[in-house]
This record gives C-alpha cells, structure tokens and sequence, in this order.
C-alpha cells in the first residue's frame, strides 16, 4: 500500500509542477468551449441545446490530449524499468497511475464545467447533471485510455497512434453520457438508465484497464 | 547466494545479439561484463532484470528468497537515471525508497544517509532538474543504498562520475560485497574493486 501511494503522490505532484502539464488539458477544454458560441451564433436556445454535447466532447478531447503523458515520461527516463521490476505488481502500479493521472488531469475537467456551463447558457441543472455524468464517466476516459497509452509507449508511435486506439473505446462513453446529461436536461427518457450504464463502463474500465495496460507493458519490454 | 545463467540466448529486433552464453556469480563476488559496443553487455543486464524476452537458457537465484523472482531481489541502474526533473533531489530518493518497499520508521534518516553517502546531501532540496550529470548519476547510487537488495545489475556505473565519486563508489561496492551481495556491472573503465572478467562478443 505505501508503494502504490507514494506513486500516486509522485505522479500528482510531478502533474502539478512546473512542466507537468495537468492544466494543458483544462486550458484545452476552456478553449473548445468558449469558441463554440461564436461558432454556433447566437441562437441561446440552440446553445443550450447543444451544450451537454459541448461539454462531453471537450472533456473527451481534453483528455484524449493528457492522455500521452500517463507512461512515456516514465518510460523516457527509465521509471518504468523500475516499476516493472518492482516487487508491486504491475497492474495496481498501473492502476495506481491512472488513478494519479485522473486526480491531475481528469477532476480538473469536472471542476472546471460549472463555470464553462455559464458560457453556453445552461442553468443550474444541467450544469450540475453534466458534471456528474462526467465526474462518473471520465475514469472511464482514463483507464480505457491507459489501454492505449500502454501500446503506444511499446510501439513507440506517441500521441497520433493512441488517439486512433482511444477513440473506438470513448465512444460509448460519450453517447451515454451526453445521453444521461439530456435526459436530466430535456427528458423524456429518465436520467438513471443511461446514467448506470455510464457507471457501468467505468467499474467495467477500472477493472479491465489495469490488466490491459500491464500486459501490454510486459510484452512489449525491450 | 549464487546467480547463474545457462546458454542465455538474446534476440533483438530480430538479430541475435548473443547465444549459448553462461554467467555466474557468487555472493561477494562481482563481475565486470566486458565487451566492445554493441556486444550485448547492456542486453544481458536486462534480460537478468527481467526487462527482456529471454529466447533460450535459464537464469536462475540459488539462496535468495524463494517467495521473490530475481528481478524483485536486484537493483538496475541502467543508462536512464529514472529522476524527475520537477522533484527534489530527496523526493525523488524517498519516492524511490517508497516505492521499492525500503520504507521503514527509520526512513527518513536513512534517505538522509545515502544522499550523503553519495555526496549529495548539501542539494537534497534542489529540483533534480539543476543537477549535472555526475550528480544525477551520484543520485541514482544512493537509491541502491537507500534500498537493501542483494543482486546489483548495473550498466557503466562509473560514467560521468569524477574520480572521488568512482572512488566512493568503490568504497560503496566494497562494502556490499562485504555484506554477501552481488555485481554483475557492465564496464568499459576498471571499477577499482576486485573483479571476474566476462569477456562477451569478442571480435576474433
């Protein structure tokens, strides 16, 4: 246990500091929001209609954006040998990661969407009936993700690859949880369906990301 | 405690490096790996660590913990020095020592010890990312220290280090020998300690 917690210390505080990066992907999310109405028009009905899908992709893209730093930086500087030949297995040190790299890069998303709602005209609800779609469905986004961080670390093809990878497995993150922000918005359907399915995908994420991204890691050391 | 390698056979990107290749060490005892570039010093340290496929032979620990695997029992220093430029000096070796499970309520004393067993105790509050070379190389000792294990691995120990530095390490080395350990260290410079030449890749 003090293994895996002293990894999550390390990878939050290295994410905090200068050079971590962990706010590149809320400065990201912050642009592709607030350009969105000058795009759209100022139609506010419109605005408001669109906004739980705003919301969603920009946080999809913001951290399809972080995703690249969850292993290459260990790799590069030969952290990861470390771990792979530590005495922790590597699944929960992966797991571990992810869980640091969501507390950095993915809760920063969530805080960050009450503020961004008020850009796009979506009142009090909505706004909260988002962020909790995203507070549930974002460790999907990381642990699905770490899948493809793995591969890419091992098939040293960076960012263009993982994004390839990442996306097929967002998908139905994204439709359920734009899905469950409009049924609490707008209904009719009602907002517990989708939202369990939402949850669903990430428990079933937590669980299969971790074996996914340590096999990955194994077979590939070189 | 004795490590031993038979007929070790190591491939990479689909050129084999070497084949048929046996190692032994003894406890107290410490091998240089010896080699012109590119012999597979480096790849024999790794495939030893774990951090390789092996493609044939066995490896195997007699004497250690049977519960561990011999990469769990070993330390690697390898070419990469596995720091964090936006750590301290010292949060980057109590990560380390954390994390390698060297943990004890001592800890903090200990950590203090290796740094300035290495010499490094008057930066322990700098960002590793300030440090030279040698520093960072001096860094990387102090986490075999800071951590028991009984096999070292280590890949050109003493490069980049200057000469009061290669000769503390000697005094390091020495005294885990002393303790029953183990070196297997790829070189191309004497270590300044006693040692078994494996001579591999020779070129006829």
């Amino acid at each position: 246990m003090t293994a895996l917690a002293a990894l999550i210390r390390r990878d939050v505080s290295v994410a905090l500091r200068v050079g971590g990066g962990a706010l590149i992907g809320v400065l990201f999310f912050l642009t592709v929001v607030v350009l969105m109405p000058f795009a759209v028009g100022p139609d506010l009905a419109l605005l408001k209609k669109l906004g739980p899908a705003i919301l969603w992709l920009g946080a999809l893209l913001a951290s399809l954006l972080t995703l690249d730093r969850l292993f290459t930086a260990d790799h590069d500087d030969g952290s990861l040998d470390l771990i792979v030949m530590s005495r922790t297995p590597l699944e929960l040190a992966c797991a571990a990661k992810a869980l640091a790299h969501w507390l950095a890069a993915g809760l920063p998303l969530v805080a960050a969407t009450p503020v961004l709602g008020l850009l796009l005209n979506l009142d009090g609800t909505a706004t909260g009936a988002v962020a909790l779609t995203l507070l549930a469905g974002t460790p999907a986004l990381t642990f699905t993700g770490m899948i493809g961080a793995a591969l890419a670390v091992v098939l040293r093809r960076g960012g263009l690859l993982l994004s390839v990878l990442v996306l097929p497995l967002s998908i139905p993150v994204l439709i359920f949880g734009v899905a469950a922000s409009n049924a609490a918005l707008s209904g009719p359907s009602p907002f517990g369906t989708p939202f369990s399915i939402l949850c669903a995908l990430s428990l079933a994420s937590l669980v299969i990301g971790p074996f996914a991204a340590a096999a990955s890691l194994r077979h590939g050391l070189d | 405690m004795k490590l031993s390698g038979h007929g070790l056979r190591c491939v990479r990107g689909g050129r084999e490096v070497f084949s048929g290749l046996d190692v032994m060490a003894e406890s107290g005892r410490a091998v240089a790996v010896t080699g012109p570039n590119g012999a597979g010093k480096t790849s024999l340290l790794r495939l030893l660590a774990g951090l390789l496929a092996m493609e044939g032979g066995s490896i195997g620990l007699e004497g250690g913990d049977p519960e561990l695997t011999l990469p769990e029992q070993a330390h690697y220093l390898g070419h990469r020095d596995a720091l964090k430029p936006a750590l301290s000096v010292s949060e980057n070796l109590s990560f380390w020592r954390e994390f390698l499970g060297g943990a004890s309520p001592t800890s903090a004393a200990d950590a203090a010890q290796a740094l300035a067993a290495v010499g490094l105790d008057h930066v322990g509050h700098l960002p590793a990312a300030y440090l030279s070379a040698g520093q960072r190389r001096r860094l990387s000792i102090a986490r075999l220290l800071a951590v028991k294990r009984p096999v070292w691995l280590l890949d050109e120990p003493t490069s980049a280090l200057d000469v009061s530095g290669q000769s503390a390490f000697a005094t390091i080395m020495t005294d885990h020998l002393a303790g029953g350990g183990i070196i297997l260290a790829a070189t191309h410079t004497p270590l300044g300690i006693a040692v078994q030449e494996l001579r591999i890749g020779s070129v006829g």
